[in-house]
């Protein structure tokens, strides 16, 4: 022990050539934090990660990158993250210095400029679009289950077409449809994952979706938007 | 682009133990709910689900860490019943690790818990487990505590106010057939799935692969539970999605 008191703290010297990268899981009450962080973990392999649940401003800012988990209602969940103080404006600063952000299911859709679900709720604005209910016709809502998923340009980020696995009855409209890098179909066709700049969003879940989940996940965190 | 009928093996769970028996081969220990869970996912299942039947309310502890050891292990959703009371007992499960909560005698006593699930985590992940008995041609009725009280509720006119209440799914199990192996109840399925819009999984009574594929082209299932064809070997997920495809039925297809 008392030789410890002598050494470099280990912070200053790393034992691998490049720092873990930390992956900031924003912890806001509305997610499924235990499968994301698990889903992180197995994405990231050997390379190891380190994970901070958080919605601390400086946890947020601090991070190599940002994962925005979410279920439930668009509503309760940007009342969610309206109520931890500074995190919006923290990830309006960490992306715009460049971050890679990934939001999953409704963190996907709080992207959008506002969304539709119950009453009409502003987003957080970073991918334009709006969010509504699906059209679906005589089929059953929510959209439930395993869905094949198709890359609908080159992105680094989509794995090659399979299954994914959905939970919503909502979906993300973008204005710009060179945003959607994605599509699934159920009733209408409807973006799977969309990506503009350093921002993605995928509206499956990734952790719940076996291989090409993982493949997602591994994707973004080798991702150099 | 298609969605794919869902295979859903479930396990009944005592003491963070898995009962009714399990006989996989090559598993180290078949009792072990996060083992038996992992290996259905690999297997290719679309989802898993846990039943509590653990008889005292008090020891939910063991449960909730059962859960999150099989969050972790299997990459699939993973739906729990089973003693579910209030919003609150949801909420503790789905920060375990679940992913849907099954909710049964709980929303017949008071139907207005699903309200308070659904608007405290969403209505996705709020299941309705319906156990139903044919009392007379056409007419199913609820009953509670393992199939031994009956209530007097329709089970038809159940599943729609359930589904008026906030559930975002059913989960309707035949008590005539739980554990006999003769096939689902189709007639109850259709009942249901021609009144309510949101996704009804069929329970209690699969014996044969075939039964999968009728509780889906009779009764109109968005998915399909079974425990007994696969704990005990009988058949592997993959053996019954083969068999629904020949069926002409959508499954994913993970080999």
């Amino acid at each position: 022990m008392r030789r410890a008191l002598f050494c470099c703290p280990p912070a200053l010297f790393p034992p691998f050539p490049h720092a873990m990268q930390t992956v900031c899981l924003i912890d806001y009450g509305a997610g499924n934090l235990h499968s994301a962080r698990r889903g992180l973990e197995r994405a990231a392999g050997v390379s190891g990660l380190r994970i901070v649940a958080s919605a601390e401003p400086e946890a947020i800012r601090s991070a190599d990158r940002l994962v925005l988990p979410g279920v439930g209602a668009f509503r309760s969940c940007m009342e969610g993250l309206r109520a931890r103080p500074g995190a919006k404006e923290a990830i309006g600063e960490a992306v715009a210095r460049g971050t890679p952000f990934l939001g999953i299911c409704v963190g996907m859709q709080l992207l959008a400029d506002r969304g539709l679900e119950h009453e009409e709720t502003q987003g957080l604005g970073l991918i334009p679009g709006m969010v509504r209910e699906l059209k679906v016709g005589s089929l059953r809502l929510p959209h439930m289950g395993w869905n094949d998923v198709a890359s609908s340009r080159p992105s680094p980020l989509v794995p090659k077409n399979n299954d994914a696995y959905f939970v919503h009855s909502f979906c993300f409209d973008t204005e710009d449809e060179s945003d959607v890098i994605a599509t699934c179909a159920y009733g209408e066709q409807f973006a799977a994952a969309v990506q503009r700049e350093n921002v993605a969003g995928a509206q499956f879940h990734p952790e719940k979706s076996g291989p090409y989940g993982m493949a997602f996940l591994a994707n973004f965190l080798g991702w150099r938007p | 682009m298609t969605l794919k009928t869902r295979i859903i093996p479930c396990l009944d769970v005592k003491d963070g133990r898995v009962v009714k028996g399990v006989s996989f081969v090559g598993l180290r220990d078949a009792g072990d709910p996060v083992e038996a869970a992992a290996r259905y996912a690999r297997e290719g299942a679309d989802e898993i689900c846990f039943l509590d039947i653990t008889a005292s309310h008090e020891d939910r502890g063991t449960l909730l860490d059962t859960v999150t050891r099989t969050a972790e292990e299997a990459l699939c959703p993973l739906t729990v019943g089973g003693g579910v009371r209030s919003a609150e007992d949801m909420l503790a499960l789905l920060r375990a690790g679940a992913d849907k909560v099954a909710i049964n005698s709980a929303a017949v006593k008071r139907p207005e818990v699903l309200t308070e699930a659904a608007l405290a985590a969403g209505s996705q992940c709020v299941v309705c487990a319906i156990d139903a008995k044919m009392v007379a041609e056409g007419r199913w009725e609820i009953f509670t505590h393992g199939g031994r009280k009956p209530t007097g509720i329709d089970a038809v006119e159940f599943a729609q106010l359930a589904e008026e209440r906030g559930a975002g799914e059913i989960l309707l199990t035949s008590m005539d057939q739980d554990g006999v192996q003769n096939g689902y109840d189709n007639e109850l399925l259709r009942a249901v799935t021609n009144v309510v819009g949101i996704p009804v999984i069929a329970s209690g009574g699969a014996g044969t692969l075939d039964h999968l594929s009728d509780a889906v082209t009779e009764g109109g299932a968005s998915a399909v539970l079974a425990a007994s064809i696969f704990h005990f070997g009988t058949y592997s997920v993959r053996e019954a999605k083969e068999a629904m495809m020949e069926r002409g039925i959508p499954v994913r297809k993970t080999w």
